[in-house]
């Protein structure tokens, strides 16, 4: 459990926001044209670090608005938090 | 040579004051080689090394087990065994747990304290209604018991229990043979038959590293040097996706924390495993008294072994609602776990890009239940270099043919 900073609302109790898995996952241009294989992993293949990690999660029970979270899932230790469509910030502390 | 425990070696010992207990399992330093190395010493890496000895002639076989064994999920679960799942490959592979755990106690000569006390799914919605009556005929066709209870039978079992309540009880489902298992005699049992047929359990060795030639894995590089190996079985539950890493691949699974606590002990009052998955609150009693609470797993991944006090407070709250005699009780212990959840709630059993190199994973918030099932078949796997039919469904492939065993949406939640 911890504090998130919300781009928009500031810091807030974990428990206001929900989180929707990895960040930054491109969707294929024109996915029929993928094979079994690529289509896969678009799906159901994530990155699962020890460590630093980009994911998605939204001001659930706040402004209901969508950001991303730079977050060490081996310590709960949160570096950054930006809005979608801002370039990730470096791994690590900024 | 394993001295046989009976009682007849507890009155021998009781003479002597219980000093010449002989060591359950050596403590061995790691050979150079061996034929296979099964990497993670819970409960289902200790069984897949058991039966390799016992019922695929091989034994020139290492545990590596990067602490204690059973210190992780496998010491970490509500102990909970059943087999009552909707689809066929499931219920396939639970249910040849299910047959393992009966004699399990006399196969190991360890009391597993296996007590198939009967476990109950309660339903709290007509959604409920319907997954319960979906999953029950289900069952039926797999041969699995499963009886349908009313309301009336539920307050019979569980006297105590409020039915009309912010969750009202509709309605329940019960596999007789479902019930509990001591998790830790479970790992000590497995560890000691197996050391009996010359396993090297080797703790405190992290693997850091895979030795792969020309496509096939020949060894591994630990904490403790570099061994080589024919064959490599990864049995690492929340670390699943670290190992993966370090042989080149990824895994269609994410790492949860999942929580779960224990009572004060109090006279026995709990005779069965009763679980409300609608709401997350599943709850037992143990031999000691203790009453063993499971909550539902955070949202978010983490490695961290510990998980949200707002999880826990969801669990208890939904507990004392449908239980209001327990709010009193007081909680001695609550931990976390990992748990290595895949999109379809369904387990990996699988070879790899890598040759020799076998994954056991994925098992999520539920794969205590299927300990021996699961080291019986991965064993057989690893032995022929074949996935065993009964695993052969749970291959990593399905994630790109389709082939899902979407056990998740069938519960609608964990489980």
């Amino acid at each position: 459990m911890f504090i998130i900073e919300c781009p928009w609302c500031g810091k807030r109790d974990q428990s206001e926001f929900s989180t929707h898995g990895e960040a930054h996952i491109a969707r294929p241009e024109d996915p029929s044209v993928l094979s079994d294989e690529q289509w896969g992993d678009v799906l159901f293949f994530r990155h699962n670090p020890k460590g630093q990690h980009y994911e998605r999660w939204n001001h659930a029970h706040g402004c209901r608005r969508w950001f991303n979270v730079s977050r060490n899932t081996a310590s709960s230790e949160i570096y950054a938090s930006y809005k979608p469509g801002e370039a990730r910030p470096g791994a690590g502390k900024s | 040579m394993k001295n046989k425990y009976s009682i007849f070696s507890l009155a021998r010992n009781a003479l002597s004051y219980h000093q010449r207990w002989q060591t359950a399992w050596r403590s061995p330093e790691p050979k150079k080689q061996y034929d296979v190395i099964i990497i993670g010493g819970g409960g289902h890496g200790l069984a897949t090394a058991y039966y390799l000895a016992k019922e695929c002639g091989i034994t020139n076989v290492a545990i590596l087990e990067k602490s204690w064994i059973g210190g992780g999920n496998t010491g970490r679960n509500t102990t909970i065994v059943r087999s009552n799942y909707l689809w066929d490959e499931s219920a396939a592979i639970y249910d040849h747990a299910m047959d393992l755990w009966s004699d399990l106690s006399q196969e190991l000569n360890y009391n597993v304290m296996f007590s198939p006390r009967g476990l109950l799914h309660l339903a709290h919605s007509v959604h409920d209604m319907q997954e319960i009556s979906r999953r029950g005929h289900s069952n039926h066709l797999n041969g699995i018991d499963a009886e349908f209870l009313n309301p009336e039978q539920i307050k019979k079992m569980l006297p105590f229990i409020e039915l009309d309540c912010r969750y009202p009880v509709m309605g329940g489902i019960l596999q007789k043979r479902g019930g509990t298992a001591r998790h830790d005699a479970v790992a000590w049992g497995y560890a000691r038959a197996a050391d009996a047929l010359g396993v090297d359990i080797i703790q405190n060795c992290e693997v850091t590293g895979f030795n792969i030639r020309d496509g096939a894995v020949c060894g591994v590089q630990t904490s403790r040097g570099q061994i080589s190996a024919k064959k490599v079985g990864v049995v690492t539950a929340g670390h699943c996706s670290v190992l993966a890493e370090m042989a080149g691949f990824r895994l269609p699974i994410e790492s949860f924390p999942l929580q779960a606590m224990v009572s004060e002990p109090v006279k026995p009052i709990v005779d069965c495993v009763a679980m409300s998955n609608g709401v997350h609150a599943y709850i037992s009693q143990s031999d000691k008294g203790e009453l063993v609470i499971g909550a539902s797993s955070d949202t978010y991944t983490s490695y961290t072994q510990t998980g949200g006090f707002d999880v826990i407070e969801e669990t208890i709250g939904a507990i004392v609602e449908l239980y209001p005699l327990f709010s009193r009780m007081k909680m001695m212990r609550q931990w976390g776990g990992i748990v290595d959840v895949t999109v379809d709630r369904s387990p990996i059993l699988s070879k790899t890009p890598v040759d020799n190199l076998f994954f056991n994973c994925g098992w999520g918030t539920g794969g205590f239940k299927a300990t021996p099932g699961s080291g019986h078949v991965f064993a057989h796997s690893i032995a022929n270099g074949e996935m065993h039919p009964i695993a052969a469904p749970f291959s990593i492939d399905r994630f790109h043919t389709g082939g899902l065993i979407d056990e998740g949406a069938a519960a609608a939640v964990a489980h």
